[in-house]
């Protein structure tokens, strides 16, 4: 995956949690995914398409999930809160969208957010797009972003025709 | 003033509503989706509209364009995280009156809505 990708997503998870939450995220050392690992026990799935595809999940343990989404909601709201999911999925949106926006020259759609909440759940992605996890720490806890996504073979084989002309 | 807030998520209206309720504006209603929006505009009559830019079922674009086929002058403000200023350019040609970028203060939210209204009470 090309490394320009993951700058944005660090950018962006700092500005959507500064800006609606007040909650500075300290940024950890990114590294390759296991791909058989699980994910916390939350988890928001953005998928990506045009110029750029594949999904990005942001994940997060129960008590970690449960203090951010109060603190994004302005109320106490637990995992089993009917409007739980949605926040998250909120979140995700927003910093999926914030990325996407940094990624110089590609025409990117975001889907819709899906949200997985249940504990030792896995995330399946494409076997071929290596997974990248962002591991960040705030003062609600630890919680991590994971990408999978590359340069979509009709962007690569556009740019390769712009660099030969 | 009467506000329509076009969202698909339920925390992101509660975010608008609470920063609205801070300026003073209590005469709120919700559609999730451009298409609910359209079936409420005729009898609500809103003031605003904050229109998120993805949803399903009819996004916030289609629902702007659809909008101002019947209704040139209600002012728009699209509330989204489409960044790019392809995306801006293509609201404000849509219909679009003023754009607010997810993740936003409630300073900003409340800067856009009073610049759009002093601009429509201008005109």
């Amino acid at each position: 995956m090309d490394a320009s990708y993951i700058k944005p997503f660090i950018a962006s998870i700092q500005n959507v949690f500064s800006t609606m939450l007040q909650l500075p995220v300290t940024v950890g050392t990114p590294r390759i995914k296991d791909r058989t690992g699980p994910a916390f026990d939350v988890s928001g799935l953005i998928g990506m398409s045009g110029d750029v595809t594949g999904s990005v999940v942001l994940s997060l343990p129960r008590d970690t999930a449960e203090r951010v989404v109060s603190l994004f909601c302005g109320q106490e709201l637990t995992l089993e809160s009917p409007d739980f999911a949605d926040a998250v999925g909120e979140l995700v949106n927003m910093i999926c969208g914030g990325a996407k926006a940094m990624f110089t020259g590609k025409k990117v759609s975001i889907s819709c957010p899906s949200v997985v909440v249940g504990q030792g759940h896995t995330v399946a992605r494409q076997t071929d797009v290596p997974c990248i996890q962002i591991p960040c720490t705030t003062d609600c806890g630890e919680l991590v972003i994971e990408i999978a996504i590359q340069q979509s073979p009709a962007a690569a084989a556009a740019a390769g025709a712009g660099a030969t002309a | 003033m009467k506000i329509l807030l076009v969202d698909d998520s339920k925390t992101m209206r509660n975010i608008q509503k609470s920063v609205l309720t801070q300026l003073g504006h209590t005469d709120t209603q919700e559609a999730c989706d451009g298409q609910d929006a359209m079936s409420k505009v005729g009898a609500y009559k809103p003031d605003l509209l904050l229109v998120d830019w993805n949803m399903p079922i009819m996004d916030g674009l289609t629902f702007v364009k659809t909008f101002r086929q019947t209704n040139k002058t209600t002012p728009i403000i699209m509330v989204t995280t489409e960044a790019e200023k392809s995306r801006v350019i293509e609201a404000i040609k849509a219909g679009v009156n003023n754009y607010v970028v997810k993740p936003f203060t409630p300073d900003l939210l409340s800067q856009r809505i009073n610049e759009t209204m002093a601009k429509v009470a201008a005109a």
